[in-house]
């Protein structure tokens, strides 16, 4: 099983190969072969999940073994953690892609299009199973890279502007991750996590530890675009096309951001409680402001890429909540509780956010227009994208029997647990308040009186219908996820994957 | 000790060219500067005094050498930087051919 994995990376990086040379010839071959390959791809991740992923499957590349117990190759790691976000990742990317299909007829440059999407998915699985610092810069830029230019897509005023403020503070961040990275050599002498993870467990305090991870912070909180670190996001995120949207705010930010301060805050480094509290703060303040901000958007897109930052933050702060616990020598379920609860919430921001932006890409493939003030009455017309936007909308706000109700009520019963009161009711505070933003986004759009303007505009076609349906499909079906058989078997590995910190040196 | 910290100093003057400057160009630039105090951070870290190029002979007998690893990373990482910076001129003549300026608070379509 393990001689699959580099199949993660080979795959997409093959398709953006190929598809500038092939597509020239053969019509169509750039839409079969990204939706093939990413739809093989998440047939792997769900057969490597159902076989359950207990301990870590290194792979070497060029097969190097370690000599004296000092690794030389660079890993690959599979993990509960990592399959679990190549599920995710490689599931949106499917769906994106062919909803794509009919939705890339309004630029040129269909090749271009889906090789720089691969490009981006490539990079994405390549952080997610790297299992080396360098590596994982390297395809942290390729994924970052690829997304640059394809935020510019549309190469209008708007989408320059938002992908040139995207590129400094995106290069900036990167900067800061080569430095930390540098400072973590310079003490360790080597790049493997796992071997970092036992110098750093042996060898006495440093400031310089704290110092890099300070530094890391700061890097992966500008990726993730956490709160005092978020200026480029609703620009980037809401001038980017539809699918490259809901691929930004549904994956990219997580797999770069907030998987990347996971693997190394849990795994690698041996964090004090005082960095436990910073994370849990940034996560906190991200989903107060986030959703505050929210508010006051009239464009549909903003307002999701503001209502992404206030996620990102609910997901912060279940893992951090965990993480102070862990640090503070408390209890361990209630830890492993509340890191379930952010991971679940993880997996659902991606279904109903890339859902959310695939809907109001379609409102606006119709009617051209993305101002809430001039939308309105669009339910009658068309049912499809009303139907599964309401789904995503009433999930985000966390109304039950939907998914974003259960994750939430994880986190908050996690936090109540924890004795953490306040941050428990700052937590059902703000989900009322974006049921309110929700609500005007559902009314302005969907409900109301139509202009006539839009009066005479039809349903989206199939491809983008068949997206939207799937997504809102699994908004229900992964509320299933709470239930007792289904939870041991798909969040436990992922949950152990993150607790047990001595399970990852396993693969040394 | 006094080389690593200039190097830092080479790091905060790009930092300052990105935060303070208005010339889309002159950010790009800072950029740069940053980029390249850290491959000279790189470089520092794998020197060793009196250290010779890591390349085994016959009967060398007893010498030290330089650690190989950051001038490999350094290299890779030049090749990115390459990569980062042409796209970041790319968007900025296309930037220039839209708004007719470099100057950063002209360009402002996007707000809220």
């Amino acid at each position: 099983m393990d001689k699959l994995i580099p199949l993660y990376i080979i795959l997409p990086l093959g398709a953006a190969f190929l598809i500038p040379i092939i597509g020239r010839i053969v019509k169509g071959f750039q839409k079969a072969v990204t939706s093939l390959v990413f739809l093989f791809l998440v047939g792997m991740s769900i057969k490597f999940i159902i076989s359950g992923v207990n301990e870590p499957i290194p792979y070497k590349i060029g097969g190097w073994e370690p000599v004296n117990g000092i690794p030389i190759a660079i890993y690959l790691v599979l993990d509960g953690l990592s399959v679990f976000m190549l599920c995710i990742i490689n599931l949106l990317a499917f769906l994106s892609g062919f909803y794509a299909i009919s939705y890339i007829k309004k630029y040129t440059a269909e090749n271009n299009f889906y090789a720089l999407f691969s490009l981006m998915v490539a990079g994405m699985n390549g952080v997610v199973l790297t299992g080396d610092l360098f590596n994982l810069f390297v395809f942290l830029e390729i994924a970052v890279i690829a997304s640059y230019a394809l935020v510019a897509f549309g190469i209008e005023k708007e989408e320059l502007e938002a992908s040139f403020k995207y590129q400094v503070l995106g290069g900036l961040a990167s900067l800061l991750i080569l430095f930390g990275i540098g400072l973590l050599y310079w003490n360790t002498k080597t790049l493997n996590i796992a071997d970092i993870s036992v110098i750093i467990k042996t060898s006495a305090y440093n400031k310089f530890l704290i110092f890099s991870e300070l530094v890391l912070i700061a890097g992966f909180g500008l990726k993730a675009a956490i709160i005092p670190f978020h200026a480029w996001l609703p620009d980037a995120h809401s001038s980017a096309p539809s699918p490259i949207s809901s691929m930004l705010s549904g994956v990219l930010i997580k797999a770069i951001g907030i998987y990347a301060i996971i693997r190394l805050f849990f795994n690698m480094f041996a964090v004090s409680h005082e960095i436990a509290i910073t994370i849990t703060t940034l996560g906190i303040l991200s989903m107060i402001i986030g959703s505050l901000l929210a508010i006051g958007q009239w464009d549909i897109k903003r307002m999701l890429a503001y209502s992404s930052i206030s996620q990102i933050g609910y997901i912060l702060m279940g893992v951090g909540i965990g993480l102070m616990i862990l640090t503070s020598g408390g209890n361990k379920t209630i830890a492993a509780l509340s890191i379930f609860g952010g991971l679940y919430h993880l997996v659902n921001h991606a279904v109903f956010k890339g859902l959310l932006f695939l809907s109001a890409g379609a409102v606006e493939y119709r009617t051209g227009i993305r101002d809430l003030n001039k939308l309105g009455g669009l339910a009658g017309k068309m049912p499809v994208t009303s139907s599964s936007s309401l789904i995503a909308s009433l999930s985000i706000s966390g109304m039950p029997p939907f998914n974003g109700f259960f994750s939430k009520l994880v986190i908050i019963i996690a936090a109540i647990q924890g004795h953490y009161y306040w941050l428990a009711a700052i937590a059902i505070i703000i989900s009322i308040i974006t049921l309110a933003y929700f609500l005007k986004l559902q009314k302005n759009t969907f409900y109301g009186k139509a202009s006539d303007k839009i009066n005479n505009i039809k349903e989206v076609p199939f491809t983008m219908c068949f997206s939207m349906i799937v997504l809102a499909v699994l908004c229900i079906a992964l509320s299933l996820l709470i239930l007792p058989g289904i939870r041991e078997v798909v969040m436990e590995p992922v949950v152990n994957a993150i607790i047990n910190k001595a399970d990852y040196l396993l693969i040394l | 000790m006094i080389t690593y910290l200039l190097c830092f100093v080479l790091f905060l003057v790009g930092l300052f060219g990105v935060l303070t400057k208005r010339n889309i160009i002159k950010i790009v630039i800072g950029l740069m500067i940053m980029e390249l105090s850290l491959f000279l951070f790189f470089a520092l870290i794998g020197y060793v005094d009196s250290g010779v190029a890591p390349i085994i002979v016959k009967n060398m007998g007893k010498v030290k050498f330089v650690d190989p690893l950051p001038q490999a990373i350094v290299l890779t990482a030049i090749v990115i930087g390459l990569a980062t910076n042409a796209m970041l001129m790319a968007i900025a003549i296309r930037l220039y051919k839209k708004y007719n300026t470099f100057d950063i608070r002209k360009i402002n379509s996007l707000k809220g």
